[in-house]
């Protein structure tokens, strides 16, 4: 694994990732703030959950990008659009399950089932995070394949 | 003040049950200094825009009682009720009773400044809390909401125990309710028995990010509202007036502290847009925008008051948010600092009482008044003479204005009541343009303010003071007319001598304040603005104006008294004043509640207590103006 590599394209994805998202919640597409729903799993502060999260979620895109770039190398093969059909995967993933067991795993997000109380307050985003806005997955499946396109086009995969 | 409800008015119909026009003195206000909600006497919201003051509604039966929107909780049946704000805050009470029992119904909109330490709470919210405080009462709740100024019905989705959610663009709305509300056509509705010592509470909050926040109905409302009154009443309380006017003044801080934008330090003229000048007639503007005419004694009340942080914000919001049409000004400006909207018209709604059509957006935004420099400028001096600091940029953009003044303050505008017709030399934009070079020659001889071209400016200001009293003085009538070499009078030549013109005590501002009093007065103590605009209400401002005019030296100390004791009957119940009066019932006109008129209230106050105690009254202005001030002695 080309490590140098890997932090570069890595970060730069996650970048792009972060933009495209907040670009999103900009522009309408979404209300979903993902370094606020993020933040809120270690402060209840909003603007401190923010920092929190977009730090975080940085994070977590290195982490993320290693396992893309794993796939790179055990496939022998990184390039846009092949990284792009992995950002799709991790997208539809996130959505589906990750979005699912999210008011079980998130300290401050309420249930329709058991409504809010005094430690658990944040809106849940229900199937495919539509409660967020009917076009939460499009932005979601959009800025994960760009997240995937880049790291593909700039990981230089290991000599075999 | 107790009341029974409803008061009827004309009416429509919703299905088969009448809805009522309450009179426009009949509103409460909440707000957290981003948006207001109105409240009816009642306990219907009918008026209600998220995120800011200048967005759509969610609840504007304000201007049409069956597209507009409303959330009502309320009596099921006859009641009398008593209202007041919680002491010196900005939180609203509401009693009802019947002969069964009696209920306090308590309305707030928390700010996020003040929120528990450690728990979410929603980005905009309002708090209703009932509680039955004797033997038991049936209360119908009522939830209606209508998205984009009543244009659309919106979809109310159950969600569990989450509550109700109605997605509305790029929002989402929640309503957070203890009682099971049935869905019909729009609304959420239901009736229900309170017995002595219960609580409903209701959370009703607005998101554009997600995910958004919904508080638990529980006691921690109770503190969240708890935490609203001292919050509002530590603000309230720092008001430094000690005369005998204090709750008046406090009030009318509080109002306008609600008007205030707090992310931007925009102050907006008022809360709402088309309440009518005349009702039923087609004076109905929006006013919730930030005009700059009102800069100076706005500046005035809040320094001597002792709320430096709010005209800092307020001064600061003026000289940067303006700094891309500088060194021209708008007439009035967005509450960030752009254009206003361009006017346009909701024709599919009723308008108040039918008073047609309802505007958005402000056509004043493309005239031309030559009095904002000498506001903005003369705001500037005060807040600079009382110990502010200036900085570079301010002063650039202070220099700036003198520039334009010097070279444009000959040239004719629309004036301060923005009529819609062709420009006239109007005596008080010539006023202001003195001001403006007045206040520049004191604060450059003063050192405050560097490369001030002093001699040029004084010759301006000279020129301009020779044609004010050769042109704008009228020997016919004895009195300073509003056009120049024109036989029209104008309320706001009262206030030649707020700005420091002409002492108060001076034979022309004595003839003048006759003239007005004649022709423009009424017997009730009110004043017209003008001659041609006795077809709506009286202007409550240019009472007050003529109460510090007379405060001020143009009257004994006991006259000046007299008139604010007399105009602070027009108030409502909580205090509150629209734009105008109607001179035959007293009832508010206009839109609701208004800014500037508050701002009159506390000048003409702090006028008449610093007479009272032989202090100095407007000090920033020039001396001939303040030297051999009145006293108690001179009356």
């Amino acid at each position: 694994m080309n490590w140098t590599s890997w932090l570069l394209s890595g970060f730069l994805a996650t970048l792009a990732l972060s933009t495209l998202l907040a670009t999103s919640q900009g522009f309408g597409l979404t209300r979903m703030n993902l370094p606020y729903l993020i933040g809120t799993f270690v402060t209840p502060q909003r603007e401190k959950a923010k920092s929190y999260g977009f730090v975080i979620h940085l994070v977590n895109g290195l982490v993320f990008s290693i396992f893309y770039v794993l796939i790179f190398e055990a496939r022998h093969m990184a390039n846009w659009w092949f990284g792009a059909l992995l950002g799709l995967a991790h997208a539809l993933a996130i959505l589906t399950v990750g979005m699912s067991i999210m008011p079980g795993i998130h300290p401050r997000m309420a249930s329709e089932q058991h409504g809010p109380n005094s430690n658990r307050q944040l809106e849940p985003p229900g199937f495919m995070a539509l409660n967020y806005g009917v076009r939460t997955p499009v932005s979601v499946f959009l800025a994960h394949a760009v997240f995937g396109a880049i790291l593909g086009s700039l990981y230089r995969l290991t000599a075999p | 003040m107790k009341d029974r409800l409803p008061r009827l008015h004309p009416s429509q119909t919703i299905g088969g049950r009448q809805l009522h026009w309450p009179e426009i003195k009949d509103y409460g206000i909440i707000g957290d200094c981003r948006s207001a909600a109105l409240v009816s006497r009642d306990g219907s919201i009918d008026w209600l825009c998220w995120p800011r003051f200048d967005k759509p509604s969610i609840f504007a039966a304000l201007l049409d009682r069956q597209r507009g929107g409303h959330w009502r909780i309320s009596a099921s049946g006859p009641a009398t009720l008593e209202r007041q704000y919680v002491e010196d805050s900005n939180v609203l009470e509401t009693r009802f009773t019947n002969p069964r029992g009696s209920v306090i119904l308590t309305d707030v909109m928390p700010g996020l400044s003040f929120p528990l330490v450690r728990a979410l709470t929603p980005d905009h919210e309002i708090i209703r809390r009932v509680e039955c405080t004797a033997g038991e009462f049936e209360l119908e709740i009522d939830f209606s909401p209508r998205a984009d100024y009543g244009k659309h019905q919106v979809e109310i989705r159950e969600c569990g125990k989450l509550g109700f959610r109605i997605v509305v663009g790029r929002g989402a709305y929640w309503l957070r309710s203890p009682v099971r509300l049935m869905l019909a056509n729009g609304s959420a509705t239901a009736r229900v028995l309170l017995r002595a010592g219960e609580v409903l509470r209701f959370s009703f909050s607005y998101s554009e990010e997600a995910p958004a926040t919904l508080p638990p109905l529980d006691s921690s409302l109770d503190e969240r509202i708890g935490r609203s009154i001292a919050h509002w009443q530590q603000w309230g309380r720092k008001a430094n007036y000690d005369g005998a006017y204090r709750n008046e003044v406090a009030r009318s801080a509080l109002a306008l502290k609600l008007l205030s934008y707090a992310p931007s330090g925009a102050i907006i003229a008022a809360a709402t847009t088309s309440l009518p000048e005349r009702v039923g007639g087609d004076l109905n503007w929006d006013y919730r925008y930030c005009w700059l005419r009102d800069a100076s004694m706005t500046i005035r009340a809040l320094i001597e008051l002792d709320y430096w942080d709010e005209a800092e914000d307020f001064l600061d919001w003026m000289l940067q948010a303006t700094r891309l049409t500088q060194p021209r000004l708008r007439v009035l400006y967005s509450l960030y600092g752009d254009k206003a909207p361009a006017e346009y018209e909701l024709d599919y709604l009723s308008g108040y009482q039918g008073s047609k059509p309802v505007r958005i957006g402000n056509a004043a935004r493309e005239q031309l008044q030559l009095d904002v420099y000498g506001e903005v400028l003369d705001a500037a001096a005060q807040f600079a003479f009382h110990g502010g600091h200036l900085d570079g940029e301010m002063q650039a953009a202070l220099a700036g204005f003198g520039g334009y003044v010097a070279k444009h303050w000959n040239e004719a505008d629309q004036g301060i009541w923005e009529p819609r017709q062709l420009p006239q030399h109007h005596t008080h934009s010539r006023l202001l343009c003195w001001t403006a070079l007045d206040r520049l020659v004191a604060l450059g001889e003063r050192g405050i303010l560097s490369g001030v071209p002093i001699e040029e400016y004084k010759r301006h200001r000279d020129s301009i003071r020779r044609e004010i009293e050769e042109r704008a003085w009228n020997h016919k009538l004895q009195s300073y007319v509003s056009i120049l070499d024109g036989d029209q009078l104008d309320a706001s030549l009262l206030l030649l001598s707020w700005y420091g013109f002409e002492k108060a005590d001076s034979a022309r501002m004595q003839g003048t304040y006759k003239a007005i009093r004649q022709y423009l007065g009424t017997a009730d103590g009110l004043l017209y603005r003008y001659a041609s605009a006795k077809s709506e209400g009286t202007f409550a401002i240019c009472s007050f104006w003529e109460a510090e005019y007379l405060a001020l030296g143009g009257g004994s100390l006991d006259d000046a008294r007299q008139l604010f004791l007399q105009l602070i009957k027009y108030r409502n119940d909580l205090g509150l004043y629209g734009e105008e009066i109607d001179a035959d019932t007293g009832a508010a006109l206009g839109n609701f509640p208004q800014a500037f008129t508050h701002v009159g209230l506390i000048g003409a106050a702090l006028s008449i207590l610093q007479r009272e105690k032989g202090e100095q009254q407007l000090g920033h202005r020039p001396p001939a103006a303040t030297e051999s001030g009145p006293s108690e002695a001179s009356q």
